[in-house]
């Protein structure tokens, strides 16, 4: 049966009628093969506007109709939605882009209205050939996976908990609390993070809802959104958290000492330990990289002395499976890397520090109980130099982006150092100092102002240990002047680089890195806490460095983004999705090779689409050698015929 | 060269990243010459090279294919399949005889509307001494 078609041309005022001849365009679609009605009309979608297309359909018994009008992006549902208001499919209506593609970007009406009838004739040509198609609808299995337990992680992972759905929490060092929990006060308000964070951390750890897994890692993920599947190593800690009455005996006993993590380097722990007191879950962890066996004969003194018997030699790592049905990642951010800071004698000088090290030594749980003295001979130092932007903002060498908490931190150390040493001198070093945010700049005035320390606009050259100072010699450009001073120490505003193992896990879960290797948000206005991949969304640092407010901020995004889809039964999934011609594949498996979401598997030999992962992208399409493969509603067949119709005439 | 030549041009645009950049242009209200028909593809790498061949059999003067940038495609990696099969096409329609000039692919982004109408405007300004392409025509 011969198919009605209408066409409907928008005036859009004079947005295209002061261009585009919108009467001749309407006059020449009449003629063309198929159409049975074609009207313009000076706001199409306005209510007088889509009325007249429902009518139209229902009067004249139209198959399909085309609108010539703005961007699709505009109102492709609009009108989508009012065909099937008169009673056809949604896809048998599609757009005719005349005025962003046309009316807009020309002045010749004779040469504008020839492309614009052209443009239409094409999407007459294309809207001839679509299917009715019907949204794919999937179930949703409402739970949430949270990867990362710090601060972004804690807040998304409470934040979904407290709206009734399940949360399962990954964190894979043996305690929650990530970076800030090594803090010791906070910018601007100076607030003692353990005394911010540590409820939360409790909360998370108590709530009924939040399932927690420390020293754990997840492995693999698989499934789409509304429906992961997610493999999850939980790392065996040989202690059993429900038995131990954390009452240290075993670090007593324990022979070996290794580097304490927690405090960077700057102390030891025992090869059994607990990360700092208090860490949640409150056990303690044996780890392996340093037990001298886990055979009670090679040492075994700490099973001996724990009288509850927590301690368990032949506990086993797990994979656990676990389906959720949308995910956020919140892994965070590490230090730039210390040996590739050697010009500052970062890591060859045990008075060189980085931010978080100074942060452990003001801290009142920290190494030296918040007293500032030197690692390398425990004295108070006397005159300390803050260098910032070390590794950031420096393409030639380091990394190119701004690690846009360091000015503030910074500030916040050479404060706090003031107020600890109060006859001491801290000097900064900076490019520029960027302050943006609710109380910073005043905070840094502060620090100029009632604490006297002295930024130098400049960067330094050169640091070398003499006679038990460190010699730092820079410039300060300003002045125009070199600047020489004898250090007692010195602390590096190192710049702020992905987490260790971000990438490996951004490939594991089909996330599109930046440059830098910070996970890539799907828009960077608009769509910020969301990864292109739908259902996955992303938190705090591991998108882009960036200070607690603002991370807790973006994980509440994220929350809220992951809560939109569990809070739906069904989700709904574009039907443009390939097609399999069974009877033209050879199963030679190409187009499986080539598709960026597993969507394809060969089945009996020939080539199977799930239609839930399957975005449409067509790139199976343009592989295929026989045409066998295609996406609906952009067939090879459409896209020759609107060819035929774009050169036309 | 006949003086007043207006070459068609086909634009094959994904529509994530070229057709939004155009739209861009459009919405920024700049100005390109009207020979350009676009048509929007989910993405650059659905576009099959018979594409190309069937829009110069049915007599186009030029051929544009535009995707997203390296790196940014909306698919993850469409646009790298696409760089490598339109590369062989323009090595295949070079020797069978077609000008250089005649096949083009850019990256365009939803926020290169200028870049978008320099484009055209370059492309149909080398198009214009080539005249009509016959060479891949057929007699419709």
């Amino acid at each position: 049966m011969k198919k009605k078609t209408g066409v409907f041309v928008c005036h859009c005022g004079i947005n295209i009628a002061g261009t585009v001849d919108v009467k001749k365009v309407a006059e020449e679609l009449a003629k063309h093969p198929g159409v049975d009605l074609s009207e313009d009309y000076v706001y199409m979608c306005s209510d007088p506007g889509q009325n007249m297309v429902i009518e139209a359909i229902k009067e004249k018994k139209l198959d399909n109709v085309v609108v010539a009008c703005c961007s699709p992006t505009l109102h492709e549902t609009t009108f989508r939605n009012a065909a099937k208001a008169a009673g056809i499919n949604n896809f048998q209506c599609e757009i005719a882009n005349i005025r962003e593609q046309c009316s807009w970007v020309h002045k010749d009406m004779s040469k504008a209205t020839l492309k614009a009838t052209k443009i239409t004739k094409s999407a007459v040509e294309k809207v001839r050939q679509n299917e009715s198609l019907e949204p794919i609808s999937i179930p949703v299995t409402r739970r949430a996976l949270v990867i990362g337990g710090g601060i972004a992680g804690i807040q998304a992972a409470l934040d979904i908990a407290n709206t009734g759905y399940e949360v399962i929490l990954v964190e894979r060092n043996p305690s929650v609390g990530g970076h800030m929990i090594q803090l010791s006060e906070t910018f601007p308000t100076l607030d003692c993070s353990q005394c911010i964070l540590s409820p939360k951390m409790v909360e998370v750890s108590k709530h009924p809802k939040i399932k927690l897994m420390t020293y754990s890692e997840v492995q693999e993920i698989s499934g789409y959104v509304g429906n992961f599947k997610a493999k999850i190593l939980q790392k065996p800690s040989y202690v059993d958290p429900d038995k131990c009455t954390l009452c240290d005996e075993c670090t007593k006993v324990c022979p070996v000492v290794m580097t304490d993590e927690f405090d960077l380097g700057l102390t030891g722990r025992k090869a059994i330990y607990i990360p700092f007191p208090q860490a949640i879950p409150a056990t303690y962890t044996l780890d392996i990289r340093g037990c001298p066996g886990l055979v009670p004969i090679a040492c075994g003194k700490c099973a001996d002395v724990c009288e509850p018997e927590a301690i368990d030699y032949d506990m086993k790592a797990e994979i656990i499976e676990e389906e959720v049905g949308s995910i956020i990642v919140a892994t965070g951010y590490d230090l730039y890397e210390k040996e590739n800071l050697s010009e500052y004698g970062y890591g060859k000088y045990a008075d060189v520090l980085d931010g978080l090290q100074f942060e452990r030594l003001l801290s009142a749980s920290g190494p030296t109980q918040g007293k500032i003295l030197r690692p390398s001979d425990h004295k108070e130092p006397k005159e300390v130099v803050f260098i910032q932007c070390a590794g950031s903002r420096d393409p030639e060498l380091h990394c190119a982006y701004c690690s846009k908490i360091c000015c503030m931190y910074t500030a916040k150390h050479a404060m706090l150092y003031k107020h600890h040493v109060h006859d001491g001198q801290a000097y900064i070093f900076y490019i520029d100092i960027r302050s943006g945010g609710k109380g910073y700049e005043e905070f840094v005035q502060r620090t100029v102002e009632e604490d006297g320390v002295v930024y130098l606009r400049g960067k330094v050259s050169k640091i070398f240990e003499d006679k038990g100072k460190i010699k730092v010699w820079g410039v300060d450009t300003l002045l125009g002047k070199n600047i020489e001073i004898d250090a007692d120490m010195v602390v590096l505003a190192t710049a702020m680089r992905p987490s260790e193992g971000a990438s490996e896990l951004a490939k594991k879960l089909k996330i599109a890195m930046d440059k830098d290797g910070f996970l890539a948000e799907a828009h960077p206005k608009l769509r910020p806490v969301e990864s292109v991949t739908s259902g996955l969304f992303l938190a705090g640092a591991a998108q882009a460095p960036k200070d607690i407010p603002e991370a807790v901020a973006q994980a509440s995004g994220a929350a809220a983004k992951a809560i939109t889809i569990l809070s739906q039964e069904r989700l709904f999934h574009s039907p443009t999705v390939a097609k399999v011609t069974l009877n033209l594949c050879t199963g030679c498996g190409m187009c499986v090779d080539v598709c960026p979401y597993d969507a394809l598997s060969l089945k009996d030999g020939k080539v199977e689409v799930n239609e839930v992962l399957c975005e449409g992208c067509g790139t199976c399409q343009a592989t295929c050698l026989r045409a066998a493969i295609n996406v609906k509603n952009t067939t090879p067949s459409q896209v020759h015929e609107m060819i035929r119709a774009s050169l036309g005439g | 060269m006949a003086e007043n030549f207006e070459p068609r041009i086909i634009a094959f645009l994904c529509k994530w990243c070229s057709s939004a950049g155009s739209d861009l242009a459009g919405v920024s209200r700049m100005q390109y010459p009207p020979n350009v028909i676009p048509i929007t593809v989910m993405c650059s790498g659905s576009i099959s090279p018979l594409y190309i061949f069937d829009a110069f059999n049915k007599g186009a003067d030029g051929v544009l294919v535009s995707g997203c940038h390296p790196g940014d495609c909306h698919y993850i990696k469409g646009n790298y399949y696409a760089r490598r099969r339109i590369a062989l096409v323009k090595k295949l329609l070079e020797f069978i005889g077609l000008e250089p000039e005649r096949f083009q692919m850019s990256w365009v982004s939803a926020a290169e509307g200028t870049k978008y109408t320099q484009i055209i405007s370059d492309f149909v300004d080398a198009l214009i001494p080539l005249g009509p392409q016959t060479k891949l025509r057929r007699n419709l």
